[in-house]
């Protein structure tokens, strides 16, 4: 648009009136009108989402306030509400998975990133990508008739023998459970991990790699000491996409959790995550203020997976300022 | 220096384990549900509507088809919003709007899935009064937006300055250059995404649970409750029937073969142009 | 350009697709009635092609809040709507009991195979989580001679909005103080112990699957899926095991209310089995739609002829007569 004003002299009243008309009949303006229509359109179901949210939730945060969050106890019989065995059950779960899925994830990414040839990097990283386009609910599927028999008859008796004595893996375990969901999750987190860390990986430059190679580091040493460090901040980025999954995860965690809005110390034990409880109560919340504490909880996850999102962002934009890879 | 080409060794052994492991968990998943999806996947299945509880046999032809339609709606009413969307975020968007526009799409992303089905109950199940086919799309439309906008920003944004600057020295007005010469330039990237992305709601539950709820007939029009194959599984799933077990492995099969007929197409679309780093 | 073909050719699909299905009729509800309700259903369709009703087990009181925002035409429930839930019902919904039948303990000791005989306390404390052993003694008492390991009990209940998990508190609430005072009764309770599962299928299915667990179900689930199940000792101090016949002496002499809200837990009588219930359609009292009443009004009246006949292969216990006279005058009073 501007071009053509350049191009065709000064600007002055007619000859704007005259541009603009030819704007509309170049279906310029209007091209920009429904673009920025769509766009806007964005902006207001976002908002929109929000506000739905909070308001939905009015009764709830009326009634018990910021105590909602601590309160341990989720009873709909009295109308006692509480936050935290969600908030709980969702939070360790989510970190459990990453303890698993990081380093296996991030050792995958190195392989596939330094040491594999390109052409079998390429099909096998194609490969692991297509584990995030298998549904959530065919890993439930899994989870319920492969891993929790696995669990409950092989790994948690033998992680009780072993480890017992700590109350991180105590008490009767049942197959489904805290530890269980979070190696669901860990399985569904790992394509974007190897991924994302694979990409930052390779947008090191290969200077670096060469220099450090050249000053007699084995490939191992060039890579750790080297490569990684470069590339940290789109590691930990793939870190934070994966952990904003994680805790919005909602069919495969309650699947294999448990359902159990207790607060254990062992992770062998049974528990509840916000999205699951949502799931499961939400059709039949039969008062009021059941309903609004479940809109309540999908608040405090909505606002969790913001900070997590907004945390990344700015470790990105950290990355980019300072020139580093990504 | 023997203890440092050891450790070379023996880590990137250890990083190969790990890649190997990733990839034995997708054949095994693959392995799996090809094994016992299967057997249990006939003619009937996928012809028939399903039985009362406890019948044996019976299918999900419904649900196939409930999953189709879904789709379509989505493609219909989420894709172009996320297009058009992404075009101006692109081409039009500068300053607080424009970021303002991608950091909500970038909330609406990262939402979860069951938020959003809460979110669009209230959208379209309440003020219509009863579940149909079209809060199922509306949810799953929903989801599919952000995906779309940041695909068409990234491939409109990868098309060369160049090629815009040629088309408006040539005379063409802006949005003729944006549709005759960058979005053509963008299509094979963006219809990837569009198909990944589609793809991916495919196989969403928890935003149906409330909106398309589920049908154990033919759904006709877009009004109707509506069965898919997500749901189908879930409930299959958890019941005690080793007959509707069966047939929750069928219908995962096939659920995962449509995932993964989209990838490979989408793929296949992209790589003649392989620019990848 | 392929795109407004591919568009032209989505919407005029969908325009194709666009013809309304003439009566289809959206329900939801309880999983404790599930079996019976969907053969009805199914069988109804064969006998009235144009008429559907789709029902979706979701759990009682998932059909109670449905029915109450108006997103289903019909809802269904083992727990009689609560005084207070029914003031907020735009419309007040009526009641119409369909069948009998009994909520029974199952469980999966792989040590014992055979019937076990449970106390209400033994229920109770299972659940609260005082009594964690299988060879507990309250358990033992109650059945001498079996060899009971030393197993950990796993109690699994519902996490869904259930009748019955009403019908079970409803019993424990009625027959054991501290549960009284702890828990109390309703679709949705705070459990002291156990892992929840979706539904009566869930329930059923995770018992299944889990040794040395303990659950409640309703009495079809356990006989479809080969469950060993156990007799509760009810208000006569007799060990009842759930059948027809039990149930519906559970029914016999109750005192049938005009709207139809009734408890039949820890019925009196020594054949009665004390966790037995009635299930009902929660049908509005008014109808917009003509034909959507007529066709809600036939499927009732259909129900308490023909259908009642279907119940008992389901072992659901059919209505006893009067409450089916009771009934049909009912049906009348919809509009």
């Amino acid at each position: 648009m501007a071009t053509r004003a350049i191009a065709t002299g000064e600007i002055r009243g007619a000859d704007k009136a005259r541009s603009f008309v030819r704007k509309l009949r170049s279906g310029d303006e209007a091209a920009h009108i429904a673009t920025l229509t769509c766009a806007a359109a964005i902006l207001l179901t976002t908002g929109l989402l929000v506000f739905e949210l909070y308001k939905s939730s009015a009764l709830t945060r009326h009634e018990f306030g910021w105590a909602f969050l601590w309160q341990r106890v989720w009873d709909p019989v009295s109308g006692d509400f509480g936050a935290l065995p969600f908030l709980f059950g969702t939070v360790v779960t989510s970190l459990v998975s990453l303890a698993i899925a990081v380093p296996l994830g991030l050792g995958a990414a190195i392989f596939l990133a330094e040491l594999a040839p390109p052409r079998i990097s390429d099909a096998l990283t194609f490969v692991i990508e297509l584990l995030a386009a298998v549904p959530s609910v065919i890993y439930g599927l899994l989870g319920v008739f492969v891993l929790v028999p696995i669990m409950r008859d092989t790994v948690n008796p033998a992680l009780e023998k072993a480890l017992g004595f700590l109350p991180l893996f105590g008490g009767p375990s049942y197959g489904v459970g805290v530890l269980t969901a979070s190696v669901v999750l860990a399985v569904m987190i790992l394509p974007f991990i190897v991924s994302v860390s694979r990409e930052s990986l390779l947008s090191v430059p290969r200077d670096q790699r060469e220099a450090a190679l050249a000053l007699g580091a084995t490939r191992w040493e060039a890579t750790w000491k080297v490569v990684v460090p470069y590339a940290k901040l789109g590691i930990i980025g793939s870190v934070f996409l994966a952990l904003a999954r994680a805790l919005g995860e909602t069919m495969a965690v309650t699947m294999v959790i448990g359902n159990d809005p207790k607060i254990a110390s062992s992770l062998l034990a049974p528990g509840y995550s916000i999205a699951a409880v949502i799931a499961n109560e939400f059709t039949e919340a039969t008062s009021d203020l059941h309903l609004s504490a479940l809109i309540e909880l999908g608040l405090v996850l909505f606002a969790l997976t913001v900070v997590i999102n907004g945390v990344a962002r700015l470790m990105i934009l950290g990355a980019t300022r300072r020139g580093s890879a990504q | 220096m023997i203890l440092r080409k050891i450790t070379n060794a023996v880590m990137f052994m250890l990083t190969g384990l790990c890649a190997l492991a990733t990839i034995s968990v997708l054949f095994f998943i693959l392995g799996y549900l090809v094994y016992y999806g299967a057997r249990s996947l006939n003619w009937a299945f996928l012809t028939q509507l399903p039985k009362p509880a406890g019948e044996a046999g019976g299918g999900m032809a419904n649900a196939i088809a409930g999953t189709a339609k879904l789709l379509l709606l989505t493609a219909l009413m989420g894709v172009p919003i996320g297009f058009v969307a992404g075009v101006y975020l692109s081409e039009y968007g500068r300053g607080a709007f424009a970021f303002a526009v991608r950091y909500a799409a970038d909330l609406l992303n990262g939402v979860p899935s069951i938020v959003i089905g809460i979110f669009a109950y209230a959208l379209a199940v309440v003020p219509l009064g009863h579940f149909s086919a079209f809060a199922g799309g509306v949810a799953l439309s929903i989801m599919v937006i952000p995906i779309t906008i940041r695909t068409t920003e990234q491939f409109l944004r990868a098309v060369p300055q160049s090629l815009r600057e040629g088309a408006l020295a040539l005379g063409a007005s802006k949005s003729r250059t944006i549709a005759t010469v960058v979005i053509p330039a963008a299509m094979r990237g963006i219809l990837t995404g569009t198909i990944l992305a589609v793809a991916r709601v495919a196989g969403e539950t928890a935003p149906l649970l409330f909106t398309a709820f589920s049908n154990t007939y033919w759904s006709h029009g877009w009004l109707e409750p509506i069965a898919s194959l997500p749901v189908m599984i879930f409930n299959y799933a958890i019941s005690p029937y080793d007959d509707w077990h069966r047939q929750a492995w069928a219908a995962g099969l096939v659920l995962l073969a449509l995932m993964l007929a989209a990838n490979i197409a989408a793929r296949m679309i992209l790589s003649p142009k392989a620019g990848r780093a | 350009m392929r795109i407004p073909a591919v568009a032209v050719l989505g919407v005029s699909l969908l325009f194709a697709s666009g013809a309304v299905a003439q009566g289809l009729i959206n329900g939801a509800g309880a999983t404790f009635p599930y079996p019976i309700y969907s053969k009805w259903f199914s069988e109804y369709h064969k006998l009235h092609s144009g008429v559907q009703f789709n029902y979706q087990a979701i759990g009682s009181g998932g059909g109670i809040r449905q029915l109450q925002t108006g997103t289903v035409d019909f809802g269904a429930s083992d727990q009689p709507v609560q005084d207070d839930q029914l003031a907020r019902f735009k419309m007040r919904p009526l009641h119409f009991p369909t069948v009998l039948g009994g909520v029974v303990p199952v469980y999966n000791v792989p040590a014992v195979p055979g019937e076990l005989k449970f106390t209400p306390k033994a229920i109770a404390g299972i659940y609260l989580g005082t009594i964690r052993k299988w060879n507990d003694p309250e358990i033992a008492r109650a059945n001498p001679g079996v060899k009971l390991p030393a197993s950990d009990i796993v109690p699994i209940h519902r996490s869904d909005g259930s009748g019955t998990t009403f019908i079970w508190t409803d019993f424990l609430s009625k027959t054991d103080p501290e549960w009284k005072s702890r828990v109390g009764s309703g679709t949705s309770v705070n459990w002291p112990a156990g892992l929840g599962a979706k539904g009566n299928e869930g329930v059923a299915g995770m018992v299944k699957q889990t040794p040395n667990s303990f659950g409640y179900v309703e009495l079809i689930y356990a006989i479809q899926n080969n469950m060993p199940y156990g007799s509760v000792r009810n208000a006569a101090g007799v060990f009842v095991k759930a059948s027809l016949a039990s149930v519906t002496a559970a029914a016999a002499g109750v005192k049938m209310p005009a709207d139809f809200r009734v408890s039949i837990t820890n019925a009196p009588g020594k054949d009665a089995y004390p966790i037995a219930s009635f299930t009902w359609l929660l049908i509005p009292s008014h109808f917009q739609d003509a034909a959507r009443k007529r066709a809600i009004t036939d499927f009732l009246d259909w129900m308490l002829g023909p259908g009642q006949g279907m119940a008992e292969s389901l072992y659901y216990a059919p209505l006893p007569k009067q409450v089916v006279e009771l009934e049909r005058k009912a049906i009348s009073t919809i509009q």
